[in-house]
């Protein structure tokens, strides 16, 4: 147990670095090539106006609002003392409201489209996968190229076109948003069920996308299995094919749980383009916004908590999988 | 990206098996099937112009008019030839997945021949590097860089693309050439005072050449989505027709309430063919450079 603690300690303080340089990056990148935001939002709030004087007062007080005026080591400081704060400084598409306030709005959304949609597509990937590789005359003939190709097809393609077909030209479901705006959102049954048929295109275009990923590569984990000695040795034994499918489908299953816990880290941007296309209220469509608008705090807010979730799951899954499997832990203590 | 981590355990492969294996690929319908739509899309783009030399974004017409004699895909929200416009478009799209699969390979063999190769201190960090660029979320990256950038051509977007691509390539390449560093015949190179460079050229590459082939298709694939998916967000390449340009102002002028399913549906469908052929290419070359996968 020593050794594994020893892991998790090398693990957290890896994490700790690359998270630090993914704050730096966020920090710095916008600032190092772009020059100075502020003349941006200058220029947007002074649109039109002829004082200087105004024009100069509101200048200076953004720069001083975001900390502009100083050495760009002590910004940084501020920028991790407010991050730690929670405070993730204040939207100009919106202004005044916080970055972090348009976050927790949008965040819900964004889990509530995404979570379902991969576990789901997650779980009917992998059954279509092994019936693949197993029933491989018919199976793999029309299932492989079939998920091979709807795979190909890019998620924000998916969505253009089944907006098009199931919203539009059938007329089956709204064309986009999170709910009826004849509504407010309360918990009665009229704004849930609203909800519910405004969820359903986007969440359908997602599994459709994962159902084709997933699908390929149980696949060709189950076929590499299925070719492995073990499985010959079992068949010559006399094992019931039912088992062997079982010792299969837990040894192909590995990479594919690691698959799903990736996927589920990178929720946050994962379906950034499916929600613009359907103006669904979460993270991709506010980042489209604050693109537009050139919103710097609320784009470096939304890239963070993207990255933020990628580097949590990749760290769960790396102690995880340590504590799961000794050999891991092992190979990794070797490099020392 | 998800692809990208799949392609494992190579074949080893040696440089006299080299015409075998042109012939075995020759036979795998896979990879016949997927080669044979990329040429035939390559060639329509290359052809189509020299037909019909009419400028992509002249405005011919009024906005979103349904295929016709004149216009084959009909006219998009600027009133421009869709046909001509998908033609261009497809062109600069699979221009910058090329230029970014090109550099992204470059720079992964560089990085993983350096680490795997040299051992010790210089592995540790570039893998460390590469590690780390892993981690971070590459759309993350992209956005950044991309918002900040006044200037943005096709070129410089297949650049960054390349930039922020690379660590894929370079932690397989590590890890093969790591196993290939301490073999016999890379030993007798060493003992027959071939300098490093020869040694690298002649007893390493080799070995990993299908590998690297099979990770630049990919790449390419790639990097055309991942253009797509930056112009949709609207930090795509300014003056210019991509794929996903086309769609970003599908979007923006909402073609699909419009029912101009003309100005989107073909460029889906260009993406689609063209990743639906690499990846049938890769997965073709997957089954013949690693036997364990086929079926």
């Amino acid at each position: 147990m020593a050794g594994y603690r020893k892991y998790i300690l090398r693990k957290s303080l890896w994490y700790f670095l690359t998270f630090i340089i993914a704050i730096g990056l966020n920090f710095i990148l916008p600032r190092l090539i772009s020059g100075n935001p502020v003349d941006l939002i200058v220029q947007q709030f002074s649109q039109g106006m002829s004082d200087t004087n105004t024009m100069k007062r509101i200048y200076s007080i953004f720069i001083q609002q975001f900390g502009l005026d100083r050495p760009i080591v002590m910004q940084f400081l501020i920028y991790l003392k407010n991050l730690l704060r929670g405070d993730l400084g204040v939207s100009f598409l919106n202004y005044p409201r916080t970055v972090s306030s348009i976050l927790a709005s949008a965040i819900p959304w964004t889990i509530a489209l995404q979570l379902p949609a991969i576990i789901i597509g997650w779980f009917l990937g992998n059954i279509l996968g092994v019936l693949a590789a197993y029933k491989k005359r018919f199976f793999d003939i029309l299932i492989f190229p079939t998920a091979l190709f709807i795979n190909s097809i890019p998620v924000f393609a998916l969505s253009i076109i089944l907006l098009y077909l199931l919203a539009i030209y059938l007329n089956w479901f709204p064309i986009g948003g999170g709910y009826s705006y004849q509504l407010t959102p309360s918990l009665d049954l009229d704004f849930v069920f609203s909800v519910i048929r405004h969820h359903t295109l986007p969440f359908i275009s997602i599994v459709l996308f994962m159902v084709g990923g997933q699908a390929i590569g149980m696949r060709s984990m189950a076929i590499y299995e299925l070719n492995a000695d073990y499985v010959l040795y079992s068949k010559l034994m006399g094992i019931r094919e039912s088992k062997i499918i079982k010792y299969v489908f837990r040894n192909a299953m590995l990479p594919q749980i690691t698959g799903l816990a990736l996927m589920i880290g990178m929720m946050m941007g994962g379906s950034l383009i499916t929600e613009i296309v359907f103006n669904y209220p979460g993270i991709g469509t506010w980042l489209f916004r604050a693109i537009r608008q050139l919103d710097y705090p609320l784009i470096s807010g939304c890239t963070l908590i993207i990255t933020i979730g990628v580097l949590l799951a990749n760290f769960v899954i790396e102690i995880l999988y340590g504590f799961l499997d000794p050999r891991i832990r092992a190979v990794q203590m070797e490099c020392d | 990206m998800v692809f990208l981590t799949r392609v494992s355990g190579l074949y080893r492969w040696s440089v006299t098996e080299m015409g075998n294996t042109a012939r075995i690929l020759l036979r795998s319908s896979k990879f016949m099937v997927g080669i044979f739509i990329i040429i035939a899309i390559i060639l329509t783009i290359i052809i189509y112009p020299l037909i019909n030399t009419g400028n992509p974004t002249e405005m011919k017409a009024l906005a979103y008019q349904p295929p016709s004699k004149d216009m084959v895909l009909g006219s998009d929200n600027f009133g421009r030839d869709v046909l001509l416009e998908l033609v261009y478009g497809t062109r600069n799209s699979l221009l910058v997945g090329i230029l970014a699969g090109v550099i992204a390979t470059a720079i992964g063999i560089i990085i993983g021949l350096l680490a795997g190769y040299a051992g010790g201190i210089t592995d540790d960090l570039l893998t460390a590097l590469t590690n780390i660029f892993l981690v971070i979320p590459q759309i993350v990256i992209l956005i950044l860089i991309t918002v900040s950038l006044k200037q943005r051509s096709l070129v410089i977007s297949a650049v960054i693309i390349g930039l922020t691509t690379w660590p894929w390539t370079a932690r397989s390449v590590r890890a093969q050439t790591s196993s290939l560093r301490n073999r016999e015949h890379v030993n007798i190179a060493k003992i027959s005072g071939y300098n490093t460079s020869k040694i690298i050229v002649s007893e390493i590459l080799p070995y990993i050449a299908s590998y690297i082939a099979m990770a630049f298709i990919l790449q390419i694939g790639s990097g055309i989505i991942i253009e797509a998916t930056l112009s949709m967000l609207g930090l795509g390449p300014y003056n210019t027709i991509t794929l996903g340009i086309m769609l970003q102002w599908s979007i923006l002028f909402e073609a699909p309430a419009a029912g101009a399913w003309w100005a989107f549906i073909p460029v889906c469908l260009s993406v689609a063919f063209i990743t639906f052929s690499l990846y049938l290419m890769n997965s073709g070359m997957d089954e013949i450079f690693n036997p364990k996968i086929r079926s």
